[in-house]
């Protein structure tokens, strides 16, 4: 992990390990402008710690004692009470991250599915236990709790994006492919998962550009939506829309542009008096009347 | 007439590109806020509560009377939270609708947040699921750039701004008051109440904290109306409702029903109990809500019906364990999760979860002792009731209900391992060969 090992300012908080404890200036002045682009989206400045650890993730690949006295510093804490917060969360590592995290579901419904078994192959192969990396630094991994995805079980998370319907041999081949340095695509994701760093920065909300990758759903997600079409089940409908099923038809629900052919109204909506609670009381009666 | 299933939320899932504004709207979104905006706000609080929709984050709390809660408008801000910290071992819908469609949330935002005159609103996911995180911030972006957020929308002259949160990995943060400490930047441990989040909320302002999919579900209400919605569900439990089948399904999944639907209808929709097995335990409502058995498949599932059986409906996660499943195994694991979630902030919790691990485990390796069930139920009776939050309480159902269910397979925890009475290999959805009791590990 890019950990800078400056000359001077090295502190070994962790035995064997060495943190760095100052930013150079370059890296100092990016964060303080990611950080107040993080502290701008909320009332109080301090809403802004989860993100802003996320932030020094996605530098030092872990909380290290310099983002420690970062955030405090940025936020007008003491680094005690921001380590207080940083240790709470299971997500926030405390030495530094392989460069994909791999989480194997074992909670109950996962693990009688066979994540026990999956973390039990992956645990041997890798030579890891929980919260382990691997010596040469690519993969920490971890025992973790329900991800929300009990219908896909059993399930696996890289760097927290889905891995579903696991094997043993299918976990294996995911960790070798990403020791290779291979570009490993989750079932339900980005296009490939990126790495711990990278993920880091997207949940400190910067966005990286790939929420339009990947599938909308997968098998599961629909299989009511398919059993529903296939017997012509549907949702009681709209007042109105009957004759359509619930959900409304495609074409004709698009409101027409301001002045085209089916627009009634010939300029865009430009003052409150447009929308006044009169005017649209009126116009919510007359839209109730057509409708009932 | 046997039930059939209602798609609302699910209904546009399988659209080319489901999560882009352009799907969302093609399918008739955006009609509710439309219409929002062109009420009154009372009256839209009065829709909702009319609709009958209660909470489907587990509580089940009415939510439009959770918003009539907040006091008169000060003129200083108040709040609106969306708890999207779906962590509850079993659920599993909030996560792939926001995955899928995400402008369902954003809709129903926009329109609780006029509705109750909040001008920034948050949405707090959790950290572990970066994807369904770049689809919310997409969609955010996508809403403000067509007007559905921002200043002035659609010409209203009503603004809201909201903000998209990710958490740091902790199933407490679900809880609402937590949720609240954690989004101010503190630990998420959950605070006294009251005074409650609608008077005193984040940042001490009054606050509505609602789950994903009941926010997801109001602008269905708005736009064809309470009675339109209350066609579906029961007279107490109106509406429709994500249920999540997982386990020894033969198709797992999403299915979006009538409140009040069976697990047996369900699972006919689902082809049964995976072949050449029977049903042998499963939660209604995620780990937290006490287990139900064979005995349970005709139970309504809605809010009264699950109560009166003894359970909650909780987040409809149904969780379908077969024969081949040790009852003791599952609960041991189940509070390995509580113990490893309890946030340490009260004692009964703290301490509680921690030995009823140390007792389970036991158990489950075959060494318990004879006492141990009254131990553990002597236990429960000290959490239940006397911790702080709900994390607590929940911890103690399924040891509760399995003791009630399968008390010979404690017993049978005092001589015999649990893998030994059942095979753990033979639960699992493929074929291995065990290597040295991992079930037993407990690495937490």
């Amino acid at each position: 992990m890019s950990v800078e090992h400056a000359p001077e300012g090295l502190s070994g908080r962790t035995p064997g390990q060495q943190h760095a404890t100052a930013y150079d200036e370059a890296t100092r002045a990016r964060l303080d402008a990611d950080a107040a682009q993080v502290i701008a989206r909320y009332p109080q400045e301090r809403s802004a710690l989860l993100p802003l650890l996320h932030l020094v993730q996605s530098v030092d690949g872990y909380v290290s004692p310099r983002g420690i006295a970062f955030c405090a510093a940025t936020l007008g804490l003491t680094t005690a009470e921001v380590s207080a917060v940083a240790t709470f969360y299971t997500q926030y590592k405390r030495h530094p991250n392989g460069d994909y995290t791999v989480g194997v579901c074992i909670n109950t419904l996962c693990a009688v599915m066979g994540g026990d078994a999956i973390w039990e192959e992956l645990s041997e192969h890798l030579g890891c236990d929980h919260d382990e990396t691997t010596e040469d630094g690519s993969i920490t991994l971890e025992r973790i709790e329900c991800n929300a995805a009990c219908d896909y079980a059993p399930v696996m998370m890289v760097n927290w994006e889905f891995f579903d319907n696991q094997t043993p041999q299918s976990a294996r081949e995911v960790v070798d492919r990403l020791r290779a340095g291979e570009a490993v695509a989750p079932t339900r994701g980005a296009d490939r998962v990126v790495t711990f760093t990278e993920m880091s920065r997207v949940l400190a909300g910067f966005p990286d550009g790939r929420a339009d990758e990947g599938v909308a759903a997968g098998g599961p997600t629909l299989e009511g939506l398919r059993v529903a079409k296939g017997h012509g089940w549907t949702a009681p409908a709209f007042p109105g829309d009957e004759g359509a099923s619930a959900r409304p038809a495609a074409s004709g629900d698009v409101p027409p542009r301001v002045g085209d052919e089916q627009s009634s109204a010939q300029r865009p909506v430009t003052t409150s008096g447009d929308v006044s609670p009169e005017g649209q009381q009126t116009k919510q009666a007359s839209d109730d009347a057509k409708e009932s | 007439m046997a039930t059939t299933l209602t798609p609302v939320l699910s209904a546009g899932w399988d659209a080319p590109r489901a999560w882009t504004l352009q799907a969302y709207e093609a399918a008739g979104g955006y009609r509710g806020l439309r219409r929002a905006l062109g009420m009154q706000q009372a009256d839209v609080v009065t829709m909702v509560k009319d609709s009958g929709l209660r909470g489907r984050g587990g509580a089940g709390f009415p939510t439009g009377m959770k918003w009539g809660f907040l006091p008169p408008d000060d003129g200083k801000p108040r709040y609106l939270v969306v708890n999207a910290d779906e962590s509850e071992p079993g659920t599993c819908k909030d996560i792939p609708l926001m995955m899928a469609s995400p402008q369902h949330l954003i809709e129903g935002v926009a329109i609780t947040s006029y509705a109750i005159n909040c001008h920034h609103a948050f949405i707090y996911v959790r950290g572990e699921v970066v994807h369904v995180y770049r689809r919310l911030l997409k969609a955010v972006e996508e809403a403000y750039a067509k007007g559905y957020l921002g200043t002035n929308i659609l010409g209203s002259g009503y603004d809201l701004e909201v903000t998209v949160h990710a958490g740091a990995g902790a199933y407490i943060c679900g809880e609402e008051t937590a949720l609240l400490d954690s989004l101010e930047g503190l630990r998420g441990q959950p605070r006294l109440k009251p005074p409650f989040p609608a008077v005193a909320g984040l940042y001490a302002r009054p606050t509505v904290v609602n789950n994903v999919e009941s926010v997801a579900s109001v602008p269905g209400i708005v736009v064809g109306g309470a009675d339109w919605f209350k066609q579906m569900g029961t007279e107490r439990s109106a509406g429709h409702g994500l249920f999540s089948l997982s386990g020894h399904v033969t198709r797992p999944g999403q299915y979006e029903a009538p409140l009040g639907i069976t697990l047996r209808e369900l699972l006919e929709m689902a082809g049964g109990v995976r072949e050449g097995h029977q049903l042998k335990f499963w939660t209604p409502g995620g780990s937290s809500t006490p287990i139900f058995t064979a005995e349970h498949l005709d139970v309504p599932l809605d809010y009264e019906s699950v109560g009166a059986a003894g359970s909650m409906l909780g987040t409809r996660a149904l969780q379908i364990f077969d024969e081949t499943v040790s009852v003791v195994r599952a609960v041991t694991r189940w509070i390995e999760f509580y113990k490893h979630e309890s946030c340490g902030k009260c004692t009964p919790c703290r301490e509680g979860t921690y030995w009823l691990a140390q007792v389970l485990r036991r158990l489950e390796r075959g060494q318990g002792t004879s006492e141990d069930i009254d131990l553990l139920l002597d236990l429960c009776d000290n959490i239940l009731g006397r911790a702080f939050c709900a994390l607590g309480d929940g911890a103690t159902s399924p040891v509760t209900s399995a003791i009630q269910y399968f008390r010979d397979e404690f017993e049978a925890g005092t001589h015999t391992p649990a893998d030994v009475l059942f095979p753990p290999e033979r639960s699992s959805l493929f074929s291995y060969t065990p290597r040295h009791g991992a079930a037993l590990a407990g690495a937490h």
